[in-house]
């Protein structure tokens, strides 16, 4: 699945989050107070009051007063309509030039792109500060002009960002579908790459506007910001500077407003981040059990399950779900998507999605109870008893890792050897799953195998520990139908070999036909029938997996060919 | 027989980069036509160079030799995509990445028809029409992508790809990420709109099952050229090239009986055949 941005339920839930709540609030509460402030400031932000200088708070100065007896809560009032409009300005300018820049640089590539990426690394190499203090030197203290050249140096990571998301969506198959549709290349930049690359823009937007509002008071601090006595920010924290040996409270209620207003703008970018991520699955897998256990299991099985029920908030997915596995045996798990196939083998291997818990039923594995297991015990039971063969095999191996340091991992870990006598055992287990030049592999990183290749790798790792349950959760549904046939081939020698259980969740009923004993299919999270291979193939019993079985394509009469138009 | 596509010494390579870069060459002169009304199926593993006939016949990558001439007009032109675009339409594989998540359904079908100069009252029309066309509810267009179940975004595809009335709708393995029960629906649909409309398909898969049930001609691909052309029965029953028959006999059929045969068979094959 992919995360793009989803216009409606994203905005809420960003207003949804009490991270958002509170950050926008902050930014509301600021914005209100600044650009209203003619209005709602208390005082003057210019009238002196030379009897109450450095006063504390109080009930005619909230904030207190400054050197000068002004009121200090007043002046970071009409300071923020300048601050703000000042960061506004510096990211208008930063996005206007470098979201079409980078959007170009990402669609267009070659180069294109080399001399727009290499302008913005430039820029992004130079020193802010030192770029606006030239800028101060010709211009003068000119604010307009001054935040302006803050956006151009800006604007740098936006180009960065622009390219890198669009050249990500540019080769997406409804842009493609776009093209074939006569879409000129504009209108697929607007309508179909820009809507799906704002959410990280926006991100971006509130830590351009942080690091805008910082480096203006940074400015203002070194006496480079509005012309006094005009209040700003930055220089209302220069003042608290001079005198902060004389009144230490000074510095506090300008400093605070400027360090919670960056902190609202990166924490909104946070509340952006994650509504963003929201749709994205997670990797974090956690095991969360509600059912007591103590049911049925039978001395002889290896693996039972016995009415388990799995529930995410809100719904049931998996209901009544009773099955076993006996040593040496295949079990198919069969079924369309959403039967709750891959739930129940992530179920027993304690891995269910966040949210997820088991709210009845047990499972038993070789006379214990799964169930009541502590987690540490049950994960020591994952890769040695119990192993698992995911559907893509490529996404299951660390790109950083050669294939041997891979495979000797789990080795050293679980069965406390030396490394060499793993790496031993790694590379006859290479040479035992197919593989032609194990010393080659053992050496490569996974992007130098092909996916098939990966697969063996994943099932040499899988039985390393010699386990006596092999979860396999579509195996071969990524790999080529030659390849397909070469996997199967394999796991069928190895489980008759070392005489291991086998749950195999797949979709494909010619997969089921080549390699299962027994069969379970499952229908919406229930078991729909269950049953030796040959019976369920001849004679299913039951409706659902009659219509299965007919829907197949194999055995139909082809296409006639056509005669004449 | 008229054709309405005609492929002829297709060559494209790929990858050549600074001055003194060689390009790779992954199609080495594939030629085939298809009849108005016909589907022409492409059968091959992945890295064949299939889905890059389907590419360049759409215009979306450029040949470096050969001519491809659809309705009579060769369109080595790549320029002129606004005119293909009513004559050659696609329907791709993956219905979760081919429509843009962040149009509703009526915007999806409507664009193409917008951007070809329709106004707006007749596009609309035509929207409810291709929904009706496909089997799905009138409401579908006010609703997004992530709203449907895999079978149904792949009809908003279809409705996609009917919308500008093209003579040729190339299919890239358009039931691969479906369930079994769905695929066998879809393929329905399509070969139904193929009987009423007479639209060509040239139509991509790995799958030689589903190739079989759709296809008139079967063209076997590997690395890059043919190895085998003919009808569906020929080329799925009576398989002239090795190749061809370690490929079906690869592929397991759902009957344990009939698959040990066939599995003893193919080990029989491997074995006979050098390495």
């Amino acid at each position: 699945m992919n995360t793009e941005s989803r216009p409606r339920g994203y905005l809420r839930r960003v207003i949804g989050s009490l991270r958002g709540t509170l950050s926008l609030g902050w930014i509301a509460l600021v914005v209100i107070g600044s650009f209203l402030a003619p209005w709602l400031a208390p005082h003057d932000p210019l009238e002196q009051d030379i009897d109450h200088a450095y006063a504390m708070p109080s009930g005619t100065y909230w904030a207190g007063t400054d050197s000068l007896g002004r009121d200090i809560l007043s002046r970071i009032m009409h300071g923020g309509s300048v601050s703000l409009l000042g960061a506004g300005e510096a990211l208008l300018v930063a996005v206007a030039i470098g979201v079409p820049l980078g959007m170009l640089a990402g669609y267009r590539g070659g180069v294109v792109d080399a001399v727009l990426s290499r302008i913005a690394e430039v820029v992004m190499s130079l020193p802010v500060i030192v770029i606006l203090l030239a800028v101060v030197a010709v211009y003068g203290r000119a604010f307009t002009i001054t935040m302006g050249a803050l956006g151009v140096i800006l604007s740098a990571s936006f180009i960065r960002l622009a390219r890198a998301t669009t050249e990500g969506k540019r080769n997406e198959l409804y842009v493609d579908a776009a093209r074939v549709s006569g879409l000129g290349h504009l209108r697929i930049a607007v309508r179909h790459v820009l809507p799906n690359i704002t959410a990280p823009l926006l991100i971006q937007s509130t830590l351009a506007l942080s690091s805008a509002l910082l480096i203006q008071a940074g400015l203002g601090f070194l006496g480079l910001g509005p012309e006094p006595p005009a209040p700003s920010w930055g220089s209302g924290i220069a003042d608290a500077a001079k005198y902060v040996n004389r009144d230490g409270w000074l510095m506090v209620p300008t400093g605070a407003v400027l360090i919670l207003t960056v902190l609202a703008f990166n924490s909104l970018g946070d509340a952006l981040r994650d509504a963003t991520a929201h749709a994205a699955p997670s990797v974090e897998r956690r095991r969360r059990v509600t059912s007591s256990g103590g049911t049925r299991s039978d001395p002889g099985h290896l693996l039972d399950v016995d009415g388990l029920r799995v529930e995410y908030p809100g719904r049931r997915i998996i209901d009544e779900v009773t099955l076993h596995v006996e040593a040496g045996e295949v079990l198919a798990l069969v079924g369309e998507s959403g039967s709750g196939k891959t739930q129940t083998a992530f179920s027993i291997l304690g891995l269910l999605a966040p949210g997820g818990r088991i709210t009845a039923g047990g499972i038993h594995f070789d006379g214990s109870d799964l169930l009541a297991l502590p987690d540490k015990k049950l994960a020591a039971l994952r890769g040695t008893r119990m192993a698992y063969i995911p559907q893509e095999p490529m996404s299951n191996l660390d790109p950083c890792f050669t294939i041997g340091s891979q495979m000797i991992e789990p080795l050293v870990v679980n069965l406390r050897i030396g490394r060499a006598e793993a790496r031993r055992r790694a590379l006859a287990l290479l040479a035992r799953v197919g593989i032609n030049e194990p010393e080659r592999v053992f050496r490569s990183y996974p992007h130098e195998i092909s996916g098939g290749m990966a697969q063996r790798v994943l099932i040499a790792r899988a039985v390393s520990c010699e386990p006596s349950l092999l979860i396999a959760d579509e195996p071969t549904t990524a790999l080529d139908v030659t390849v397909q046939a070469e996997v199967l081939d394999l796991l069928r020698d190895l489980q008759r070999e070392r005489r291991m259980g086998i749950i195999l969740v797949t979709h494909d009923f010619g997969v089921v036909a080549d390699i299962a004993d027994r069969v379970a299919v499952m229908r919406n999270g229930r078991l729909v029938e269950e049953g030796p291979v040959g019976e369920i193939f001849a004679s299913p019993s039951h409706p659902y997996t009659k219509m299965l079985l007919d829907s197949s394509l194999e055995g139909r009469e082809p296409r006639k060919e056509l005669r004449h138009v | 027989m008229s054709e309405v596509l005609k492929v002829s010494d297709l060559r494209v390579g790929f990858g050549r980069r600074g001055l003194f870069g060689k390009a790779v060459e992954v199609l080495h002169g594939v030629s085939f036509g298809i009849a108005a009304g016909e589907t022409f199926g492409l059968v091959g593993e992945s890295g064949s160079g299939k889905t890059t006939i389907g590419r360049a016949v759409l215009g979306l990558v450029a040949p470096s030799a050969g001519t491809i001439v659809l309705n009579g007009v060769p369109i080595d032109d790549l320029r002129r995509r606004r005119r293909l675009a009513r004559e050659v339409q696609v329907v791709f594989q993956d219905p979760y990445t081919s429509l843009n998540p962040a149009m509703t359904i009526e915007d999806i079908l409507s664009e193409p028809l917008r951007v070809h100069g329709m106004e707006r009252g007749a596009a609309a029309r035509r929207v409810a029409d291709l929904l009706d066309r496909v089997a799905l509810p009138a409401d579908a267009g006010r609703r997004y992508p992530r709203e449907f179940s895999g079978g149904q975004r792949q009809r908003i595809a279809i409705a996609r790809a009917l919308s500008l009335e093209p003579r040729v709708i190339v299919c890239d393995e358009p039931v691969s990420a479906l369930d079994l029960s769905t695929q066998a629906r879809i393929l329905d649909l399509l070969i139904e709109i193929q009987d009423t409309l007479g639209i060509a398909y040239l139509f991509i898969s790995h799958d030689l099952a589903v190739v079989r049930h759709i296809s008139h001609r079967v063209a076997v691909i590997n690395k890059g050229a043919f190895v085998e052309t003919g009808t569906a029965a020929q080329v799925t029953e009576d398989p002239a090239h090795p190749y061809t028959r370690r490929l079906l006999l690869a592929a397991p059929v759902p009957d344990p009986a009939r698959q040990r045969e066939r599995r003893a068979e193919r080990h029989r094959l491997a074995d006979a055949a050098p390495a």
